[in-house]
């Protein structure tokens, strides 16, 4: 694995029953930067994503997060890389019983030996970062949908981790505030250096955030186009992938 | 972040004049070593008494925001104020975590806790909580009152294979369990009960006595408690559930009755099915005890079937399954109004099962002790 390299995906082929999900899919991602994976509905990004952090097992292939095969390796190395990676969930997946604060101190007090007076200043920052400061005390049903998602970006990072998977980080969210998270995401990966990998279809988000995106296709379930989406957009001799970023519906190839 | 090897952090603590000093830090302030340093810094900091502090940065490689919790926790040990306390040598990369953890903010404005409520506080907010409960609960029974009429008056509007599907559930697949706990009742009543009349060699009036027993207090006691713990429960879990992914509001915006639609067809359903489940106790435990004549105390089987035959009245039996069919109706409110009343998230739900099975259990023990108290009077 050359040195910059922080994870990698080998001929990953999956597939539920007989149904093929997702096929020969290989590429990598390098330290600090943000990589994107597009798609539409359907076409495998959430599935490709689950299996990247080891909650699905594939049919075959292989996903190396700093170099260690993670479907070949023993539990307590899987459980020390996991401490390195951070999750933002499609939902948010809060803990509905716990306030924003306990949520965002909970990987804190599991995975870090700290005097528990600091854990609430920790938890402060972390909330400051996304901009939710004094919101320790609310619970999740108690605010928004976009300050969830900051609240779940805040806990994914709560363990700094070198990796952070954001699930479709926008969708379900208003114009601005969807151009608040990426600006926040922007932020974060330039202050701290964390690798950014995020499924989306939002194309505002996909043009402001990467420079290096992929992009699925749902007929052949493999990757039809690779590279810098603004590139991408102009100049793919694929008609496919041009519409994908034109919003042009796949009937309209037809014509 | 990168995933080069992290330095541990160093400090040296130089004072400059009385009650001044400067704090110098090397290496790494990262997640991974914050927790050593702080251990390590409290008790230098301790010896000390600052009225100065200037904190050189300069040495430090690599800063995170536990780095910055580090800072912010000497400066509460040194106990100096805002002003008093300085932080040098501050490279624009140190200066990006400074300014998106809002250092200084979460430093002034304290993080505060709401103290807990006065006890006078709170058993106000209890007595209140309990008040509106039953408003609540009456308002709910008007409610389903107001459906009954809606469905008198238009009574195709009634989910007639819900209803079905809810006997099935409720009532059909019941009779396994209610079946097995009443045989085993029945033989427990039977065996204990033998003991006692044996002595009298009244052996031949166990079938009274499970009998009567059976059919007036415990059939209808042991099925419906049975009924509440299988379908009260699986009643308030589905509808908190619905409520709070939205489900109940979409069956009302698209004008549907949320009572009518959900409520009605488990009421219905308890009603018609939870006394049938009460015959079956009966018939079960009456079997149990037979059982136990047959094969403890020499009663022949038909003289056991005939004995209690003629212990039980037609009234005591209606009775009986009267009082089933209002705990079923008692299950079946209480299940859909615990239901009803969640909100939140997945907790919630929880809540709302364990306290659709205790009130309706509640319920039924309390309205039993009310039925004694009217067939006394009744005579």
């Amino acid at each position: 694995m050359p040195q910059n390299e922080c994870l990698r995906v080998e001929n990953l082929v999956v597939r539920y029953n007989d149904d093929l999900i997702l096929d020969d899919i290989s590429f990598s991602v390098d330290r600090g930067e943000i990589f994107i994976i597009m798609g539409g509905s359907g076409s495998g990004k959430t599935t490709l994503l689950r299996h990247m952090i080891g909650l699905e097992t594939p049919a075959s292939g292989h996903v190396y997060i700093r170099n260690t095969d993670i479907f070949n390796t023993d539990e307590q190395t899987f459980m020390n890389l996991l401490k390195k990676i951070g999750v933002l969930f499609q939902g948010s997946a809060l803990i509905g019983s716990m306030t924003v604060g306990e949520n965002v101190a909970l990987p804190i007090i599991e995975h870090h030996q700290m005097d528990s007076r600091l854990i609430p200043v920790i938890v402060r920052m972390k909330l400051s970062m996304v901009g939710l400061a004094c919101f320790e005390q609310h619970l999740p049903s108690e605010i928004s949908g976009g300050m969830k998602k900051r609240a779940g970006l805040a806990r994914a990072m709560a363990l700094n981790p070198d990796i952070l998977f954001l699930d479709e980080p926008s969708a379900g969210l208003d114009p601005s505030t969807a151009a608040g998270i990426d600006e926040m995401i922007l932020h974060i990966n330039q202050t701290t250096g964390t690798t950014i990998v995020i499924v989306t279809h939002d194309l505002d988000s996909i043009f402001t955030v990467s420079k290096r995106a992929i992009l699925l296709d749902m007929k052949t379930k493999k990757i039809i186009a690779q590279g810098d989406p603004r590139i991408l957009k102009n100049s793919h001799d694929n008609p496919e992938v041009r519409n994908f970023f034109m919003r042009k519906s796949v009937s309209s190839v037809l014509k | 972040m990168n995933s080069d090897p992290i330095d541990t952090c160093t400090f040296e603590i130089r004072p400059s004049a009385p009650g001044t000093a400067t704090i110098f830090l090397h290496g790494d302030m990262v997640i991974d070593t914050a927790h050593d340093l702080i251990k390590k810094i409290r008790p230098e900091i301790r010896q000390h008494r600052f009225k100065n502090v200037l904190i050189d940065i300069a040495g430090v490689n690599r800063l995170d925001d536990y780095g910055v919790m580090v800072l912010s926790e000497i400066q509460n040990m040194t106990g100096v104020s805002e002003n008093k306390f300085e932080i040098a040598g501050m490279r624009p990369d140190h200066q990006r975590i400074f300014d998106i953890t809002d250092f200084d903010r979460s430093t002034l404005c304290p993080i505060t806790h709401p103290p807990p409520p006065n006890i006078v506080v709170q058993a106000g907010e209890a007595a209140i909580n309990a008040l509106k409960g039953i408003v609540y609960f009456i308002a709910f029974i008007g409610a389903i009152a107001i459906s009954v009429a809606r469905v008198m008056k238009h009574p195709r509007s009634l989910r007639y294979g819900d209803i079905v599907m809810h006997m099935k559930t409720t009532g059909v697949d019941a009779v396994p369990i209610v079946g097995l706990i009443s045989l085993m009742l029945g033989l427990i009543i039977a065996f204990v009960s033998s003991m006692q009349l044996k002595v009298y060699g009244a052996n031949l009036y166990v079938a009274n006595l499970v009998a009567v027993a059976m059919v007036q207090e415990l059939g209808p006691i042991m099925t419906a408690i049975v009924v509440a713990g299988r379908s009260g429960s699986a009643y308030a879990a589905e509808i908190s559930t619905m409520k709070i992914s939205e489900e109940v509001d979409a069956l009302y915006v698209m004008g549907f009755d949320p009572n009518l639609f959900l409520v009605l067809p488990r009421l219905i359903a308890a009603v018609l099915v939870v006394p049938v489940l009460t015959m079956f106790s009966n018939l079960f435990a009456i079997a149990g005890g037979a059982i136990i004549g047959a094969a403890m105390l020499d009663v022949a089987m038909d003289t056991y079937i005939n004995q209690s035959i003629s212990a039980i009245k037609l009234f005591e039996l209606m009775w009986g399954l009267f009082k089933s069919s209002i705990f079923a109706a008692l299950i079946a409110l209480t299940g859909c109004l615990r239901g009803f009343q969640a909100k939140g998230g997945a907790a919630s739900v929880g809540n709302a099962t364990t306290s659709a099975v205790v009130t309706a259990i509640f319920l039924i023990i309390l309205f039993d002790s009310m039925f004694a108290v009217i067939r006394i009077y009744w005579g």
